[in-house]
């Protein structure tokens, strides 16, 4: 009795009342509820091999066709969560590469990147221009169909233990050219996208390569000296400033119209050496948490009902650039000397499509309607269907257990 | 022994050798510090048999194993040549006070007379290492000095 006295005492009423009727807690219950069901369908797609992406979409539209969802306070919190996800996964992707890993990729595989953008970009450009999305439009939808998912493609070579085939080099280095090409990519699309005209676009352009070029020098020359700017003993510090500058980097990239995704890429190709291998480790976690709120928010930002419209030609899509990556993914195994079933692996690998596709969607919804419905129904064929194909190319080892 | 080093970009490295028994060996180190061993059942690189994956402290315990010891015993059968010279190792611990400090300021030589050679970080050695070299956790440190000089480096560290 004494103890439930206390208890009521310590809470009082006020605290009760603002508890159940104030906006932060029905927020705070919404979202943990999003959370937890975000983290049980991670679980799910493990059990299934598959990547967590096209679960999280399915949710996001599952969430933003129930009626209760889209007035709720938490709703806001995901639209924020949704532009630090994408800036978190740009992070990272520029904190991935090295000077070394670039150039060794540019070198062997220069022709590879090449046939991987005229093979994938092409079809998307096409089908857009014939869908009359316009040339802003088209060039987006280009993006979408060009680029790999490299968190699922890596991901997928992991699981599948193909790390040291023959065919794995190739796969990597198309990876790391198509992420690299984001850098001249995104600021010329970010540009016309949001109403520009072509010579500011070239500007951002060059602003951006001549950033990367910077950037990938000084990663080469000075690597240690730029990571010292940022560097700290203790984890904290550094995650603290590492967010601070790229947030900073990224919301003045915004400003002048080149999208903050670039920024946060370019601040991630700019740190290297040691803070940066410790920077990623720490923004990991971050980034799988905001990127899965990104995925959200993209599915709660398509109606249920601007599906059925764009299907069938996202299923066009996904077949032609399916096929056009499997002989793009093909041709750059040849290039490591890859036999036939090598060539298939690779091709097949590379077919999955992601977290870019639709970062690039969501920069571009603006110009076209369809355009995100379209990207987000394509990236759900084809993060599901890239690892199932991928699987099932013959393998020519005996299970373990016959042996 | 030949060792080809294959850069898996985004991923790590690949090294693969052929061992005298005529088995070809790779052997993945992925930046987060894991360590994947596989096997190439045929000969043939084109396709691996994954044999043993290493989380990154199982893999620092096998690298000690293989590596510090040997470096300091190749650095014993220095010191059997001179008499009263000897080597040891001493770990920074986790949580050690000279973690995030410089070598120069431990003061070990100063204090003892015996000299850091190197310093086992992971899979990298640090020869010769200069006072302003920072230390971290986990560094295994190779000293040469006199059996004193050596424990007092010790008790300097808190090994």
């Amino acid at each position: 009795m004494t103890a439930s006295t206390a208890s009521s005492g310590f809470w009082g009423p006020d605290l009760l009342v603002t508890a159940a009727g104030g906006d932060s807690a029905s927020a705070l219950l919404e979202l943990g509820a999003v959370l937890l069901g975000l983290g049980l369908l991670g679980v799910l797609a493990g059990r299934l091999s598959l990547p967590g992406i096209p679960l999280y979409l399915l949710a996001g539209l599952g969430l933003g066709a129930s009626p209760w969802f889209d007035t709720d306070p938490a709703a806001g919190f995901i639209e924020v969560a949704a532009v630090l996800g994408v800036v978190l996964l740009l992070l990272s992707l520029g904190l991935e590469f090295t000077a070394a890993e670039f150039s060794s990729a540019m070198r062997r595989h220069l022709p590879s990147g090449v046939i991987d953008l005229l093979a994938n970009a092409t079809p998307g450009f096409v089908i857009g221009w014939l869908l009359g999305f316009g040339f802003v439009g088209s060039l987006a939808l280009a993006g979408v169909t060009w680029i790999s998912s490299s968190g699922i493609v890596a991901q997928l070579l992991s699981d599948l233990g193909r790390l040291a085939n023959r065919e794995t080099p190739a796969v990597l280095s198309v990876l790391v050219l198509e992420d690299i090409a984001m850098a001249i990519y995104l600021p010329v699309l970010a540009v016309l996208a949001s109403g520009g005209q072509w010579p500011r676009a070239l500007l951002g352009v060059a602003l951006a390569t001549g950033v990367v070029a910077v950037a990938l020098w000084l990663s080469a020359r000075q690597g240690e000296r730029v990571a010292l700017a940022v560097s700290s003993q203790r984890d904290e510090h550094l995650l603290l400033r590492v967010l601070g500058l790229t947030l900073l980097v990224a919301g003045l990239a915004e400003f002048v119209d080149a999208s903050a995704a670039v920024g946060a890429f370019l601040v991630g190709l700019a740190l290297v050496g040691q803070e940066a291998r410790r920077a990623r480790e720490l923004i990991a976690p971050l980034r799988d948490v905001f990127a899965a709120l990104f995925f959200v928010s993209i599915g709660l930002n398509v109606d249920l009902s601007d599906l059925p419209p764009v299907l069938p030609a996202a299923l066009l899509l996904a077949v032609v650039t399916a096929v056009t990556k499997v002989w793009s993914g093909a041709n750059a195994a040849a290039r490591e000397g890859a036999a036939t079933r090598g060539r298939l692996r690779a091709g097949t690998a590379l077919v999955a499509r992601g977290e870019f596709s639709l970062v690039i969607a969501g920069i571009a919804a603006g110009v076209n309607d369809e355009l995100a419905p379209l990207a987000t129904a394509y990236v759900l064929i084809l993060a599901i269907l890239g690892p199932v194909t991928s699987r099932l190319v013959p393998t020519r080892l005996r299970p373990v257990t016959a042996s | 022994m030949d060792v080809t080093e294959v850069l898996l970009p985004g991923v790590g490295l690949r090294y693969e050798f052929t061992t005298a028994a005529g088995q070809r060996v790779a052997m993945v180190a992925r930046r987060s510090g894991e360590i994947d061993l596989a096997l190439y059942e045929s000969g043939d690189p084109d396709e691996c048999r994954e044999l043993i994956s290493l989380a990154p402290h199982e893999a620092e315990t096998v690298a000690e194993i293989l590596g510090a010891p040997r470096i300091a015993e190749r650095f014993a059968d220095l010191t059997k040549e001179v008499p009263g010279l000897s080597a040891g190792q001493v770990l920074i611990s986790e949580g050690s006070e000279y973690d995030g400090k410089t070598l120069g300021d431990t003061r070990a030589r100063t204090l003892t007379g015996a000299s850091v050679v190197a310093i086992v970080r992971g899979e990298d050695v640090v020869a010769s290492p200069s006072p302003a070299e920072p230390l971290r956790a986990g560094d295994v440190l190779v000293v040469i000095g006199t059996h004193d000089g050596i424990h007092g480096v010790e008790r300097i560290l808190g090994a």
